[in-house]
């Protein structure tokens, strides 16, 4: 049985990917972005710890925000380290701390892993239904 | 059907110049030499969410406009505005940032590229201990050792290695047999897996490993027996490697700049290049993502005198990252209006930034529909440069290269420039 309270500290890598890169020509609004950048790879063995399959989804907290991910299984990645391609999804997570130079901390944020089965990522739609909900 | 040789590929920073493309009745059907990346620019010139019409959004909703209403709305916006940001720029010609600074000066605005959120970090420790660097050319003819620290070309600069680096035949180095690549990274990336020497580095430990190599490099030694996750008697290895390269090169990526440590990190992979020297001769050179963003730190430094975050709110530029760039501006909600050109912040911002884009008015100029349009007041559709209209762009080693048009863009899609030629018009009459 999986129990609920599962979870994994882990570090947050983002990045650009071939597929992502592709898809930033026309497909920024497409669902079809969501097998591309609402991604989260991680290792075997942290699958294995969180009890998932690759294409079950994995919810990311962090101290600047969350977000669902789908999850996929990686051997280039060590335990205790995620990756995120670049994109809307990562940023929903990330830490916007520029330390006052301009840049916010892509790469390296800690964040908490859990199992989420059944819930989905948000669409590209989605996201911009909610931020047209802040416009006065 | 017509065949064009020698296109340049505005994708990236390698600005691959030797592309081969097949056009058929306006349309590109085919291309050769281009990458996956190169490829999907290249052929996706007609897709679905390409822009078409200027949009205005009017109670809620972005609906149909002329071009002149466009322009009118987006000077009223910018001419009201007591902060505008300007931001973007690095997916455009030269000729268009140019017409963008005067915009900017002219409405007193601040005028940020992307730079600030991929290689400010390096600009600030170039601004610090300056930078050896060479062109391309060079490290193609005479690099026997290249390293890619927090940088995954196979998969962001697909060519990169082919074209300039390891698998590149040069004058002096005809193949990646008299050539050793080292990768440093977090993951053990495509990159990696080319690698003669891989060193996986913990995440956020990079500043502590460039400094180990920087001792090794000096002193031939090291006092812990792990430093960033890599056995001392490795990192002796690689200094030593590097001590004996006779023309090496460093490439770094956003792995180096959005890590821990940020500028320091670009910083001690400046000085580490620089200790080397004293021994042989090592150049170091940032992997720069858009195909233009070269372009727009040079075409701002030459009117300005600052690459990036540039403030014209008194009257003259002013230029204090952390202060007058992109993020911070929009995390405290000091901006009260926006020009987006040629990119997506709304995408790749941090959410509190997106934010308040989404609540300030924005223009945004592109040539597709993406969640910065999608949440714009103003849209307005643009040609694709490299494409569609020619232009200028900087390689990311400096050298400047035409870029070709190709075909004609769709009815009402003008140049970045001449929108923007439009906007500053109506900004001096309002």
């Amino acid at each position: 049985m999986r129990r609920k309270d599962e979870s994994l500290k882990v570090v947050i890598i983002t990045g650009r990917t071939l597929d992502q890169g592709r898809a930033i020509e026309g497909k920024k609004i497409s669902e079809d972005l969501l097998n591309i950048a609402a991604i989260c790879e991680l290792c075997p063995e942290d699958m294995e710890k969180l009890r998932i399959k690759e294409g079950e989804t994995v919810k990311l907290r962090t101290d600047y925000g969350e977000n669902i991910l789908i999850a996929k299984s990686s051997e280039s990645i060590d335990t205790g380290i995620v990756f995120i391609p670049m994109g809307l999804w990562a940023n929903r997570v990330i830490s916007p701390n520029t330390g006052n130079i301009g840049m916010p901390s892509f790469k390296g944020v800690r964040g908490t892993l859990t199992a989420a089965l059944g819930e989905k990522p948000s669409t590209p739609k989605e996201f911009i239904r909610k931020l047209l909900k802040l416009k006065q | 059907m017509k065949s064009v040789n020698d296109v340049v590929c505005s994708f990236c920073g390698c600005l691959c110049d030797d592309i081969e493309v097949t056009i058929d009745n306006n349309q590109i059907t085919k291309t050769k030499k281009a990458c996956a990346l190169g490829k999907a620019r290249l052929l996706t010139v007609e897709d679905t969410e390409r822009l078409r019409k200027p949009l205005i959004r009017e109670q809620g909703k972005l609906i149909d406009t002329t071009l002149d209403q466009a322009i009118k709305n987006s000077a009223e916006i910018l001419s009201n505005a007591r902060l505008p940001l300007l931001y973007g720029w690095s997916t455009t010609s030269c000729e268009a940032q140019k017409i963008g600074l005067e915009i900017a000066e002219e409405i007193g605005g601040i005028f940020d590229n992307t730079t600030s959120v991929c290689h400010g970090p390096t600009t600030l420790a170039f601004h610090e201990v300056g930078m050896s660097t060479c062109t391309l050319g060079e490290v193609k003819n005479r690099a026997d050792v290249v390293i890619y620290w927090g940088s995954n070309p196979l998969e962001a600069h697909p060519r990169h290695l082919s074209r300039y680096t390891y698998h590149s035949k040069g004058f002096f180095r005809k193949s990646s047999k008299e050539r050793q690549l080292i990768v440093v990274d977090a993951r053990e990336t495509k990159t990696a897996k080319l690698a003669t020497h891989f060193l996986k580095v913990k995440p956020n430990n990079d500043y502590e490993l460039l400094s180990a190599l920087r001792i090794a490099v000096k002193t031939g030694d090291l006092d812990h027996e792990t430093v960033a996750g890599i056995p001392k008697e490795r990192i002796i290895e690689i200094a030593e490697l590097m001590k004996n390269a006779e023309y090496g090169a460093l490439f770094f990526g956003l792995g180096l700049t959005m890590s821990r440590g940020k500028h320091r990190n670009i910083d001690a992979a400046i000085c580490l290049t620089s200790d080397l020297n004293a021994h042989t001769k090592w150049i170091i050179m940032p992997m720069r993502g858009h195909y233009n963003v070269t372009g727009v730190n040079a075409v701002s430094a030459w009117i300005t005198g600052f690459p990036f975050g540039i403030d014209f709110s008194r009257g003259y530029p002013r230029y204090n990252p952390g202060e007058t760039t992109a993020v911070e501006l929009l995390l405290r909600e000091e901006v009260d209006a926006a020009l987006i050109v040629a990119s997506d912040p709304v995408s790749n911002f941090p959410i509190k930034a997106a934010e308040h884009l989404a609540r300030i008015p924005m223009i945004a100029i592109d040539p597709h529909r993406t969640p910065t349009t999608e949440v714009a007041d103003v849209v307005i559709p643009s040609a694709i440069v490299g494409i569609e209209v020619e232009g200028t762009a900087y390689r990311m080693d400096r050298v400047p290269l035409r870029l070709k048009k190709i075909v004609e863009p769709p009815a009402g899609c003008l140049p970045d420039e001449e929108i923007l030629e439009k906007m500053l018009k109506a900004i001096k009459k309002s």
